[in-house]
């Protein structure tokens, strides 16, 4: 499918969803809480079928946080970049789509150690690099530690 | 993180920690393994031992600078890691580079992939009890090393590329040498045939072991040799070509058994196709300049890009952030071990704890590059 087709079928299903199309992939940017159906459907439609995410990770955008995943049809090799925004940066949480790609398990992982947000239903939710009794989220933007030489 | 809150363990099962210290890891990977009996039920991998938080050091980097951190993540694929950054760079800046400069980078991959192979080869190997196979391989990759050291400075982490095209000429002596090289991989070939595969010992101890079926391997992100083995067609140089690559002839190598075996015959293949690139490309270097004009201080459009390559590994990913500043808002490395670690707990599930060994050797972690 060509851009234009795919925000065409996806503004039917969810027409809450915004669109960037300034990059190289189509962007749709959702409230977090739609993740789990869009992303359903994204995977489940034959006209869809994105089995490949091959990239899932967070942006803080120090108001909100971004989550970001990079999807490939292996069949239509076609991409689409989906994001969804949390607005609760004090206590993110948004749905886990390792049910959907198994390859979220540890992605989330990195996410959950990183940015600190907390993915539901995931099966096995740790802190991936860092220690259990680690303080605080290093990719966040206020993030601070006192040893850390400054470049 | 060692023994406190267990996910892993059931009554009767027997856990035991492979890793962090362990020689067939390669490195600091730690793989927690709940046993019954010699059969493996899960095995849950611990990571960190090697983080450096790279992303977030290139938050405070500029776009000439960041470049070079990438040269510490898969050190074998140095040269490559730091093509995807330039060519990230330079999509966004809309600079292509030289055709010179294109063929020195296409050059220093293929050559980077063979050695990197070559060293796979050779561990393969040693975690498998050969000793001998190391030394042979090692005789090839050393030279190829000596090569890259003469025009860039250094064996390992290379740092050649810069936005534009390469940092610097090559050598006069490069293309002498590197034909050099082919033609002793080339003879030397039939040795590493003789000596590991058809040796009937270790064909069996990778034959059926460590299965990873098709669906799985797109579903946990592989890619590589390792998705390629399972039948999985994933080459970003034949999908998303760069730097030229799409006016190059070379097969991609796919194979449908999806074991270890199938995975180990991959990349023998692929070490054939990069020796035919090179051999394209080496008495073919366009003349003119190895750099294209780019401003001292780079800045970034604001927006999102996206770069894929193909390292010796799989698919490399750099996602760049930029606010419209001199640095990078937000850098993201999709790494390809990362996902080809999260397929290892599926390929051993089932399997006999000695094969383990037997399986990461066959899906070539580099630790440094998952921990990142």
């Amino acid at each position: 499918m060509t851009n234009e087709e795919l925000k065409y079928s996806i503004t039917e299903l969810l027409p809450v969803a915004t669109y960037d199309e300034s990059g190289e992939f189509l962007n749709i940017i959702i409230p977090s809480d739609e993740l789990i159906p869009l992303m359903k459907e994204l995977r489940s439609k034959k006209e869809f079928d994105f089995d490949y995410l091959f990239c899932l990770t967070c942006i803080d955008w120090k108001d909100h946080l971004m989550m970001v995943y990079h999807l490939l049809s292996k069949v239509h090799k076609h991409c689409i970049v989906v994001k969804a925004k949390i607005t609760d940066i004090q206590n993110p949480k948004i749905e886990s789509v390792n049910c959907i790609w198994k390859t979220a398990e540890l992605n989330e992982d990195e996410v959950y150690d990183l940015f600190g947000i907390r993915f539901l239903n995931h099966p096995n939710l740790r802190r991936l690099f860092l220690e259990e009794d680690w303080k605080g989220f290093p990719l966040r933007k206020n993030y601070v530690d006192e040893n850390m030489i400054k470049l | 993180m060692l023994l406190g809150q267990d996910h892993i363990t059931e009554e009767g099962e027997f856990v035991i920690n492979m890793g962090p210290q362990h020689p067939a890891t390669h490195g600091v990977l730690h793989l927690k393994i709940g046993l019954d009996g010699e059969t493996i039920k899960k095995i849950e991998p611990h990571l960190g031992y090697i983080h450096r938080s790279i992303e977030k050091m290139c938050e405070q980097l500029s776009y000439r600078q960041f470049i070079f951190t990438t040269s510490r993540m898969d050190y074998l694929s140095a040269h490559i890691n730091n093509q995807a950054c330039v060519l990230a760079v330079e999509k966004a800046l809309q600079v292509e580079a030289t055709p010179r400069a294109k063929a020195i980078r296409v050059l220093m991959a293929e050559l980077t992939r063979l050695a990197s192979h070559q060293l796979w080869w050779a561990c393969m190997g040693l975690d498998l009890g050969a000793v001998t196979p190391f030394f042979y391989a090692f005789r090839e990759r050393e030279a190829i090393n000596t090569i890259i050291e003469e025009t860039c400075g250094t064996r390992l982490t290379q740092n050649y590329m810069v936005p534009g095209g390469v940092m610097m000429d090559i050598h006069p002596n490069f293309q002498k040498r590197v034909k050099e090289v082919l033609k002793q991989i080339k003879e030397k070939a039939h040795e590493y045939d003789e000596l590991l595969t058809g040796n009937v010992i270790f064909q069996q101890r990778l034959k059926g072991v460590g299965y990873l079926s098709k669906e799985d391997a797109v579903s946990y992100g592989c890619s590589g040799p390792t998705a390629r083995a399972s039948g999985v067609s994933c080459d970003v140089r034949k999908l998303f070509p760069y730097d030229g690559y799409e006016q190059l002839k070379f097969d991609e190598i796919l194979n449908t058994e999806g074991d270890s075996w199938a995975r180990y015959l991959v990349r023998l293949g692929e070490m054939k196709q990069s020796i035919s690139i090179i051999e394209q490309l080496i008495d073919n270097i366009p003349e003119g300049d190895f750099q294209a004009k780019t401003k001292n201080v780079i800045k970034l459009p604001k927006g999102d890009f996206y770069q894929r390559v193909e390292t010796a590994r799989g698919e490399l990913g750099v996602y760049i952030v930029s606010d419209g500043g001199a640095t990078p808002y937000r850098c993201k490395f999709r790494s390809p071990n990362f996902s080809n670690l999260s397929a290892i707990p599926k390929m051993a599930e089932g399997a006999k704890i000695g094969d383990l060994v037997a399986i990461m050797a066959t899906v070539d972690l580099v630790i440094p590059d998952i921990d990142r």
